[in-house]
């Protein structure tokens, strides 16, 4: 089975190819969408297959070499696949996931003009993303990494006729770029210390080995380690990188959905999955990653709480459940990141789908109406829990996994890393404090996302609520699927204590299980302990989701009158407490400075000036020159006979 | 007796004012006929020297130089009616068509 390895990212490229070259030409909206469903269906089925053998098997890491891409001295690179648990994992995300949101973009799209487009750029991205978790080198991986950035770029610039667009995509790029510029950063550093020590190698499985010849804890894992993590910081959206992820936002919903809630973002987290052994040794770097992941956790659930675009509460909401995830990283929790990883691309592509719907009904209303308000505006919904029925119970199901209440997917994921943040001996009582109100926060803003769109009154136009349908079949039943994933997600990875048997742990141990063991990371503590930690996180979840309650069902004037009470801080949190301001000022607007001095000073005035100046002296000496061409026969004449009486005279004296 | 130093110092001056007919006049043709002279002048010098050095080398040059002579006046007149009938002048201070 694992020699079919390669069929999983070649689907996808078909796809491409095909959407891409001929797309315009066959414009018919189901040959097209079928046709990238299709595709990546397909791959999905190899994936499928190959994590059944991978199941099977006792043997978990398998290589497979399609082609050699380069070959130096003792480097050898390839274009090779590896298999194990963890990529396995990923590659079912991201084919399964994949599907559903191929499957909903068809009913989403419908009617675009740039529908083939569209898919052409989808299966592209899918693509990537396989060549980035399959790769066995990190070259590879960086073609992936690079290829999703593109496609990321493609798609939030899908509508790139509207400047928003355009400018929210350059934006997603140049941040990336940051990123990527550590990535490479690490991998050299990377590659060059280990040549050092006589192994020249920049494959996954080669590297894990022979970790252990760099100094545990010492510069050089430090710093290869923190210059992987910025590449991390870049793609997944933490601190201090995230602010291209919200404003991702403009691309269509879908894209929203599958590259920056479930699976493109989540690429910093595999990185260092796939990396654990380095990481592990480097205690400074972790506690980096564990503090930067709380920090960007709170800090975007903070921001999430006040926000009114539908899309952007769940796009700070995905940078929230990040930081969690490299919480997770950072505190050696590996598996129970990886675990959130999974779950939150359950429950966040069904919020993300199902708010695509929400926007889709509203549309609707506003074009029978011939309205121009802002379907994405919470403020205009309201009560649309009897119009979209489908839409509003895979949504509660979804949120309510996302604010982690018992038995939902959620609440296995995040509980699981809060512990670690409070008892893995990398953790700390304070990074478990920071994930706990920022879990509290979830709820909130969550819920009041809820109660805002689908409860109370309806607040939409009068011309236009009665025109907002139910989505059709193609955008509900991956809502289904995703729904019913995100309430059965978790049940692999029931912890022991509530008497699982944590099969994701298991799994995964292979991949994970060494450079825990080897670095002697453990959480300890009290079955107690662990139980009041749940006990409290799941109380401070239903405070907020009764808070949520008390402000957007009970008493709805509550709001307007906390913001009046406090204007200062509710407008620092309105308006992301002005980072993008401050970048704008200490670093765009200076890098804008610098390269209208380069243009304006040095490129115009010195090296345009050399060329100029060149031309100019040939100029001048020509101009002095053109006065000894008379034009008059006598002068010519002259010239000669002047000229043969010198050499005649010459010969004759000289001699 | 008149000795070949004659016929050279004869053949210099008939070269000098070839020449000078060359640098001072503007017309065509008057230039063309010095340069003529120019040539006729060479002519003389190698046939006086083929004779003093009995050596049949020089006539054979003259009859090469009378050739090329003929052919150069040819050329040369056709040059100057096809300049006459763009300007009515065949004046060589008219001749300044490549001039800056």
């Amino acid at each position: 089975m694992y020699d079919y390895l390669w069929l999983i990212p070649f689907f996808p490229l078909v796809g491409f190819v095909f959407n891409g070259l001929f797309g315009k030409k066959i414009r018919n909206e189901a040959v097209i969408g079928g046709i990238g469903t299709l595709m990546i269906f397909l791959s999905f089925l190899v994936s499928c297959g190959n994590f059944y053998a991978l199941l099977q098997d006792s043997e978990k890491v398998h290589q497979r070499v399609i082609a050699s891409w380069m070959s130096v001295g003792d480097l050898q690179v390839d274009w090779g696949f590896l298999l194990d648990p963890l990529s396995a994992l990923m590659i079912l995300i991201i084919t399964g996931v994949g599907t559903l949101i191929h499957l909903y973009s068809i009913g989403y799209m419908h009617g675009e003009t740039g529908f083939y487009r569209f898919f052409a750029y989808l299966n592209l991205f899918c693509f990537s993303m396989l060549m980035l978790v399959l790769g066995n080198n990190a070259l590879v991986m960086f073609v992936g990494w690079e290829g999703v950035g593109l496609c990321s770029y493609l798609l939030i610039g899908y509508y790139f006729e509207k400047k928003s667009a355009g400018d929210a995509a350059k934006k997603a790029f140049v941040v990336n770029r940051i990123g990527d510029f550590g990535f490479l950063c690490g991998l050299l550093t990377l590659f060059w210390a280990l040549g050092n020590k006589g192994v020249w190698t920049i494959n996954f499985v080669e590297i894990a080995e022979n970790a252990h010849l760099l100094e545990s804890g010492g510069l050089i894992v430090t710093v290869v380690t923190l210059a992987f993590f910025l590449g991390a910081c870049g793609k997944s959206a933490q601190i201090p990188l995230f602010t291209w992820l919200p404003d991702a936002m403009e691309g269509p919903t879908p894209v929203s959905a599958l590259i920056h809630a479930a699976t493109m973002v989540t690429a910093g987290v595999y990185m260092i999955g796939r990396m654990n052994g380095l990481f592990a040794m480097a205690p400074d770097t972790m506690m980096t990653i564990a503090v930067v992941g709380a920090c960007t956790a709170l800090f975007a659930a903070t921001i999430g709480l006040a926000q009114n675009d539908i899309k952007r509460v769940l796009a700070y909401s995905t940078v929230s459940q990040l930081g969690y995830m490299f919480l997770a990283m950072g505190v050696g929790a590996f598996t129970a990141g990886i675990f959130h990883l999974m779950t939150h691309a359950f429950f966040k592509a069904c919020l993300f789908l199902g708010s695509g719907s929400v926007i889709h009904g509203m549309h609707h209303g506003y074009h029978h109406a011939h309205l121009k308000d802002d379907p994405q505006d919470m403020r205009n919904m309201g009560g649309l829990r009897k119009k979209m029925p489908i839409t509003f119970w895979t949504f509660l199901l979804s949120t309510i996994a996302i604010a982690g209440i018992p038995l939902f997917s959620g609440f296995f994921s995040k509980d699981e890393i809060l512990w670690w943040s409070f008892g893995s001996n990398r953790g700390h009582w304070l990074l478990w404090l920071v994930g706990a109100v920022a879990a509290g926060m979830t709820a909130f803003y969550m819920f009041r996302l809820v109660f805002m769109t689908f409860f109370g009154e309806q607040r939409t136009d009068p011309r236009a609520k009665d025109h907002i349908p139910e989505s059709g079949l193609t955008i509900t039943i991956p809502l289904m699927v995703l729904a019913a994933l995100a309430v059965v997600g978790g049940y692999i990875g029931i912890p022991a204590i509530l008497g699982g048997a944590n099969h994701i742990k298991q799994f995964l141990d292979p991949v994970f299980g060494k450079a825990i063991a080897l670095n002697q990371i453990e959480a300890h503590g009290t079955h107690a302990l662990e139980y009041s930690l749940m006990a409290v996180s799941v109380g401070i979840a239903v405070f907020g989701i009764f808070l949520a309650w008390v402000m957007y069902v009970k008493n709805p004037a509550l709001p307007a009158r906390f913001v009046a009470s406090f204007p200062g801080l509710w407008k620092a949190v309105f308006n992301k407490w002005y980072i993008d301001e401050l970048y704008d000022a200490v670093f765009v607007n200076n890098c804008k400075r610098i390269g209208t001095f380069l243009w304006k000073g040095f490129d115009v005035r010195i090296v345009d000036g050399i060329v100029n100046g060149t031309a100019w002296v040939v100029k001048g000496i020509g101009s002095g020159l053109r006065y000894t061409q008379t034009g008059f026969l006598h002068n010519y004449a002259m010239g000669m006979v002047v000229g043969v009486v010198v050499i005649v005279g010459y010969y004759i004296l000289g001699k | 007796m008149i000795s070949v130093y004659h016929y050279l110092i004869l053949s210099a001056i008939i070269f000098s004012i070839g020449t000078f007919g060359v640098l001072t006049r503007k017309n065509a043709i008057v230039i063309f006929m010095c340069i003529e002279l120019m040539l006729n002048s060479v002519n003389l010098t190698f046939i006086a020297l083929s004779r003093h050095l009995q050596n049949m080398d020089g006539q054979i040059f003259v009859f090469f130089v009378m050739a090329v002579a003929a052919a150069e006046a040819a050329v040369g007149l056709a040059l100057m009616i096809a300049f006459y009938r763009n300007r009515e002048s065949i004046d060589t201070d008219d001749f300044n068509m490549l001039k800056w």
